[in-house]
């Protein structure tokens, strides 16, 4: 051993585990050059664990490492691990070493022994190696064939003693009965070791659910409490809780939602990484706006996700398609990504963890879950709600634009509030639902919230047809709104008061155009009748008043003779040669006369 | 370390086969230790010196042991004759020793 000359004490040094989430709870993995304890029951994930942690070692960092494999022959630990394409045979090759400690069953035993021999080899093969990890996987199954306890506890204390003097990062994996307590018969184990990690397998409402716990971690800190994990295709992965802290950078970009009037109605789209929620019983379309959303971003060539729950990939194509939403093209270009899941076989969890992947895998922009309420259907509510809650977080800080969609029982949008309690995290909540009235189902949108948006308050109507599905403009009709057979009706009403209005407004200009035409035309016979005025007014002209004298002193004359009165014979005269004026007005061809 | 016994049959006892067997130790252990000692008072009474038996320190010859699977020390293997049957531990258990290198029916005369 090589005194240190540093007084002041080092931090604690961790190899990284590669193991997704792991590392992050474990704040950078397990310590290096001590040994964690792995422990749990059957079937839990220890051998996985441990091996993968091998395996990332050797592929990422180039770093060899030893496998002891107590428990499973070493052809066994290959066929198990196939699924993960790791490529153990490769690996054992080069750079990985598998030793299988399992004794043969015809193994007589005679008498206590020891672990020296199997130190030796293994300090053999580590230095020819240069090994930095090591894996010591069910080594109770050998010390249980040690008669007095004290022995199995020597042993275990030989092991660490020479992975303390050896500079490898070990892990030990031991079996517990089932239940929380320590490794059967081996609970010094926990005091001897630097970190325990604790597996856990437990049927929650028929599903079964792998956790996973550190449990301890000498000089180091670590997210307590248990996390949920499971095997994905290449591994094991532990559902992480995420940043703790909400990150402080906000988009203003408007992200358009594929529907002309929903983006109208939002104030331009949602916000880029924004998380839109859409709400609505069975059948109100909302898969069908998740689909336009998503049709909409592959058209402006951002990588998209498609997370559709209990429907396949294939099926939600073609349901699409017949209301014009084509999918293909964008899933065969690789811009588009389909994954249906299960809730029927998976917990929540596990989604979560696979989404996660798929997350960091195909590093969409945007994204759609298909509905989200499904994972509340198995396992418990309160880890479903957990579980959309940290999903949201997750698209968040992967700056994802996302649409989710939940199904709620009625009309009532409040009773998504009671379900998965995601509307409260979610930044736009749409609520689409049925209008039912005269005789007709019609759908209807609704904004109830979007954050930092001032959206419109009016439900519009979802119309869908072959050319897409579109949103219309409403008519209030006595403070409600009119949609489908009532919205047409009502617009064919205005349609026809429209053309009254139009017929009514032409036949009153034309009978004002006759109005006009018949003045301008009496007004052309009045002005000929004062040219006709005119011209007789010259007529009279003064040389002709001394005529019109003579024969009217003429006529007095005349009367004088008659002894008539002047006066009264005069009246009537006049009065006869207004008439006659007038009437030549009318015949126009008699010349006036005047007098008898 | 390694050590040979083999001597032919000289008081004419009816021995018609050599045991040869391998003890696996590790170095001054305390069971390594035992074993040997078991090991030669078990062929001083019941084979005489119709046996070969070899010794391999494991902490010595680390790749020996790896070939032929030792995993804990001490061990005993028999090569020869018949089957190989192995034991495991300090052989303290006279009689399990004995019934693993064929030699059962004789102990309990």
């Amino acid at each position: 051993m090589t005194t240190r000359k540093s007084v002041t004490p080092r931090l604690l040094s961790k190899m990284a585990t590669g193991i997704q989430g792991f590392d992050e709870i474990s704040r950078g993995g397990l310590p290096r050059n001590r040994t964690s304890l792995v422990m749990g029951g059957p079937g839990t994930g220890k051998t996985v664990f441990a091996l993968q942690a091998l395996v990332n070692a050797a592929r990422k960092c180039r770093q060899p490492g030893i496998f002891v494999a107590f428990e499973e022959g070493v052809g066994e630990i290959f066929a198990n691990a196939a699924t993960f394409g790791w490529a153990l045979p490769a690996l054992a090759k080069s750079t990985l070493f598998f030793l299988d400690a399992r004794l043969s069953p015809t193994v007589v035993q005679s008498g206590d022994f020891e672990l020296t021999g199997m130190l030796a080899i293994l300090e053999a093969k580590k230095r020819e190696l240069g090994a930095g990890w090591i894996v010591f996987d069910g080594i109770d199954v050998l010390l249980a064939l040690l008669q007095n306890p004290g022995a199995a506890v020597r042993e275990i204390y030989r092991v660490r003693n020479w992975l303390m003097h050896s500079n490898l990062t070990a892990i030990i994996t031991a079996k517990t009965d089932g239940g929380t307590s320590g490794p059967t018969n081996y609970d010094f184990m926990q005091f001897m070791v630097d970190c325990v990690v604790r597996f856990d397998r437990r049927l929650e409402q028929g599903v079964s659910v792998r956790r996973l716990e550190i449990t301890k971690y000498r000089g180091s800190d670590f997210a307590p409490g248990e996390f949920p994990l499971s095997f994905g295709p290449h591994g094991m992965d532990v559902a992480a809780p995420g940043m703790a802290e909400i990150l402080p950078e906000a988009s203003a970009e408007r992200v358009p939602s594929g529907f002309a009037g929903l983006d109208s109605m939002l104030g331009g789209g949602v916000f880029r990484g924004s998380s839109t929620l859409i709400t609505g019983a069975p059948g109100t379309s909302k898969t069908t706006l998740a689909g336009q959303f998503a049709q909409s971003a592959c058209r402006r060539g951002e990588r998209t996700l498609f997370v559709s729950f209990d429907e396949g990939g294939e099926r939600i194509q073609r349901n699409l398609t017949s209301v014009g939403i084509h999918l293909g093209p964008h899933v065969k270009s690789g811009l588009l990504r389909l994954y249906s899941g299960r809730t029927d076989v998976h917990n929540p969890e596990e989604h979560l963890i696979r989404i996660t992947s798929l997350l960091q895998e195909h590093r969409p922009s945007c994204m759609v879950i298909d509905p989200l309420s499904a994972i509340a259907r198995t396992g418990a509510l309160s880890s479903a709600r957990a579980i959309g809650n940290r999903l949201i977080y997750k698209m968040r800080d992967h700056r994802v634009t996302a649409i989710v969609t939940a199904l709620v029982d009625g009309d009532d949008p409040q009773a998504e509030a009671t379900e998965l309690q995601i509307s409260t995290i979610a930044d736009t909540w749409i609520h689409l639902s049925y209008l039912v009235r005269g005789g007709e189902r019609n759908r209807a949108l609704t904004v109830v919230k979007s954050r930092g948006t001032r959206h419109s308050n009016q439900v519009r109507e979802l119309v869908l047809s072959a050319a897409g599905p579109a949103l219309a403009d409403v008519y209030s009709s006595g403070g409600e709104v009119l949609m489908g057979t009532l919205r047409w009706e009502k617009e064919a009403e205005e349609k026809a008061q429209k053309r009254q209005r139009h017929a009514e407004f032409t036949h009153k200009r034309r009978e004002l155009q006759f109005s006009e035409a018949d003045i301008t035309a009496r007004i052309a016979a009045l002005q000929l009748d004062l040219d006709k005025q005119r011209a007789e007014l010259a007529l009279y002209t003064p040389d002709d008043e001394a005529r019109h004298v003579s024969s009217d002193e003429r006529a007095n004359e005349l009367r004088k003779m008659r002894n008539e009165d002047a006066a009264v014979a005069i009246v009537p005269g006049k009065r006869r040669a207004a008439r006659t004026s007038a009437r030549s007005r009318t015949n126009g061809e008699k010349e006036p006369r005047l007098g008898p | 370390m390694a050590r040979k016994r083999a001597k032919a049959d000289a008081t004419g006892t009816p021995v018609t086969t050599v045991v040869v067997m391998c003890l696996y130790v590790a170095g001054r252990a305390p069971n390594s230790v035992k074993a040997i000692a078991n090991l030669e008072a078990i062929c001083r009474s019941h084979l005489k010196d119709g046996y070969k038996l070899e010794v391999v320190d494991v902490c010595e010859h680390p790749r020996r042991a790896l070939a032929d699977g030792v995993i804990v020390t001490p061990s005993l293997t028999k090569v020869s004759p018949g089957p190989t049957s192995n034991v495991i531990g300090n052989l303290s258990d006279t009689n399990s020793v004995l019934a693993a290198l064929g030699l059962g029916a004789g102990v309990a005369a």
